[in-house]
């Protein structure tokens, strides 16, 4: 996903010489490439991630396009409040790339997570959220960012959902319903879109067919593909590799109540406010979490009362 | 009233030092007023930004955002009067405005805010802000080969901020040269002096081993201040320039004390500022600003 993104942005950097990519030191053998080609347009702020950030700023209220770098929560948390009172208050143009969503980095412990990233980021007025599911979603995505003015995250995932490439069906705003179903919707946001994928297969063979909507703006919001799915399908349940709290689930719910809008039932998977202490790859996480397609398959089951 | 500003024309002090008397009576009105807090670091740092204003930056006022204008960011953003005042002065709008400080639906906020108001390059409030924004503007003008110069003016306490060492390294590294820092170091911060605090001396040093050229001059004295700022803007890398101040400057039961840093002047108090502030301008312009 993250080379999907690089691919694009290695693109309008030649067709741009706005664009600027500021890494806060991470992206070893990653970034060589751009800042070969591109020495004008790339600045190593080093670990120093409010500098980097409020540097963005600054250039970004002189003209640049500005992309901000590094993993997990060091683009976001380490710096949050020099994004929200200088890059949003001041609707700068930069756009925060966090790579290594949810459990990307799942063996490197708790100080890796992105877990809560996209309740805080979703939270500040005038940011755009974007979390890709797909590595050609995230190209795609990254290549539609120019018409977004002022501030975006976007929550680079080291996984894949593995569905074949549709840039066409991909626009920022609006969610994809990438399968149909009437029994009830999963309604997911980044690459676990995979696990669902996978629950919705086995429920299948059980005769409950599943919609599953892919959320990769989560900010703003696509409400009525939201309002749509508690309408016509037998109830909802969100699923992010992130805190229940705040993120895709509260966004869902807030707009379905706000909609009047009552779906059948409603589960909210993720992290369940907890900090994880286990390490593992993305896979173990998420099972070990509750977060995978087995555990899909149980909410789902228990929620439509056919436990096995 | 349109102001233009270059480096070329005569300083012309009295009239500069008419505008800083002017400025402390408006901090003076407006804090007292909006019974807001920090009137003793809005007076600390009104030397120095009128000498900015009124002597160092190239600007128009009546086009606050050409591209070739000189950037100036508060970034003790509490003192947001003293930049206000100023603005008002130089003719970016009316002083009539200046009224609205700390008022129900103003845009002139306690902490400084860039909305609504001509001037203001940059919102600030929370401290160790504006030099890394500062700085992502010098480097962008750097980049883009422009002539503009970015100016920041920091607190003493808020040298305490990691941020602000961050950008200073970053700064050093790139050897911003279009950047120029003022400290208003007048030694005391929010609960007591800075040496009882987090100890800052040897100040200087720390920003020579930073990697930056530093002057050092007496922040209220119009002349000593602009041979500092020019002698820093000559640089071939960035420059502070440590401008020694006195909390409170011009009302002397304000001065170096930590209350003024939250209580405003009320009734008689008022009265007793105002009368402070003649005294103050008096023995000034008579060349004896410490009398």
């Amino acid at each position: 996903m993250r080379d999907g993104f690089l691919r694009e942005l290695g693109r309008q950097a030649a067709a741009d010489p706005a664009v600027m990519l500021i890494t806060g030191d991470l992206g070893f053998g990653v970034l060589t490439d751009f800042s070969k080609r591109f020495p004008d347009q790339f600045i190593n702020a080093g670990v120093a991630e409010q500098n980097m950030t409020a540097m963005a700023c600054g250039m970004a209220m002189e003209g640049y396009r500005v992309f901000t770098y590094s993993i997990a929560n060091f683009t976001t948390l380490r710096c949050l409040e020099q994004i929200r009172n200088d890059v949003c208050y001041h609707d700068a143009d930069v756009t925060v790339v966090s790579i290594g969503g949810g459990f990307s980095y799942g063996q490197l412990g708790v100080s890796h997570f992105a877990t809560e990233d996209l309740a805080i980021l979703r939270a500040l007025p005038n940011m755009t959220v974007i979390a890709p599911s797909e590595p050609w979603e995230a190209e795609e995505l990254t290549r539609r960012l120019p018409d977004i003015p002022g501030p975006k995250y976007l929550r680079i995932d080291k996984g894949a959902a593995g569905l074949p490439a549709d840039p066409d069906a991909v626009r920022l705003g609006k969610a994809r319903r990438v399968r149909e179903g009437a029994d009830a919707t999963v309604i997911c946001i980044g690459a676990i879109l995979a696990e669902a994928l996978e629950a919705a297969a086995r429920l299948a063979r059980d005769g409950i067919q599943l919609r599953l909507v892919s959320v990769h703006t989560l900010k703003p919001l696509d409400a009525a593909e939201i309002i749509c799915a508690a309408r016509e399908t037998g109830g909802i349940v969100t699923l992010e590799e992130h805190s229940i709290v705040g993120g895709l689930g509260g966004a869902v719910a807030e707009t379905l109540l706000e909609a009047g809008c009552a779906p059948g039932f409603f589960r909210r998977m993720g992290l369940q406010d907890i900090y994880p202490s286990k390490v593992g790859d993305q896979n173990f996480l998420r099972a070990e979490y509750g977060m995978d397609a087995a555990a899909v398959v149980t909410t789902i089951r228990k929620s439509l009362r056919r436990e096995d | 009233m349109t102001i233009s500003v270059s480096l070329e024309s005569e300083p012309d002090f009295d009239a500069v030092r008419d505008v800083a008397h002017r400025v402390r009576r408006h901090v003076l009105d407006m804090t007292s007023r909006g019974k807001s807090s920090h009137v003793g670091s809005a007076l600390s740092m009104v030397d120095i930004v009128t000498v900015l204003y009124g002597h160092v930056m190239r600007y128009d006022s009546a086009q606050p955002r050409a591209a070739d204008r000189d950037r100036f960011i508060l970034s003790k953003g509490h003192a947001g009067a003293a930049v206000y005042a100023t603005l008002a002065e130089f003719g970016f709008f009316g002083k009539d405005r200046l009224e609205d400080h700390y008022q129900n639906g103003s845009v002139f906020s306690g902490h400084v805010s860039h909305k609504g108001v001509p001037g203001v390059e940059l919102s600030t409030g929370s401290l160790g802000h504006g030099l890394g924004v500062a700085a992502g503007m010098a480097m962008a003008a750097m980049r883009q080969r422009r002539g503009h110069r970015v100016y920041a003016l920091l607190s003493d306490g808020e040298c305490d901020e990691g941020s602000n060492w961050e950008a200073i390294l970053f700064a050093a590294h790139h050897r911003l040269r279009n950047l120029t820092v003022a400290i208003d170091y007048n030694k005391i911060q929010s609960l007591a002096p800075v040496a009882e605090t987090l100890a800052l001396e040897p100040f200087a040093d720390k920003w020579r081993a930073f990697g930056w050229h530093v002057e050092e001059c007496d922040g209220h004295d119009h002349v000593a201040l602009l041979a500092a700022f020019r002698a820093a803007d000559a640089t071939s890398g960035p420059a502070v320039v440590i401008c020694h101040t006195t909390k409170g400057k011009g009302v002397r039961f304000m001065e170096n004390s930590v209350l003024w840093h939250y209580r405003n002047a009320q009734g008689q108090e008022y009265d007793a500022a105002a009368a402070e502030l003649e005294r103050f301008a008096a023995a000034d312009n008579k060349g004896h600003p410490h009398a």
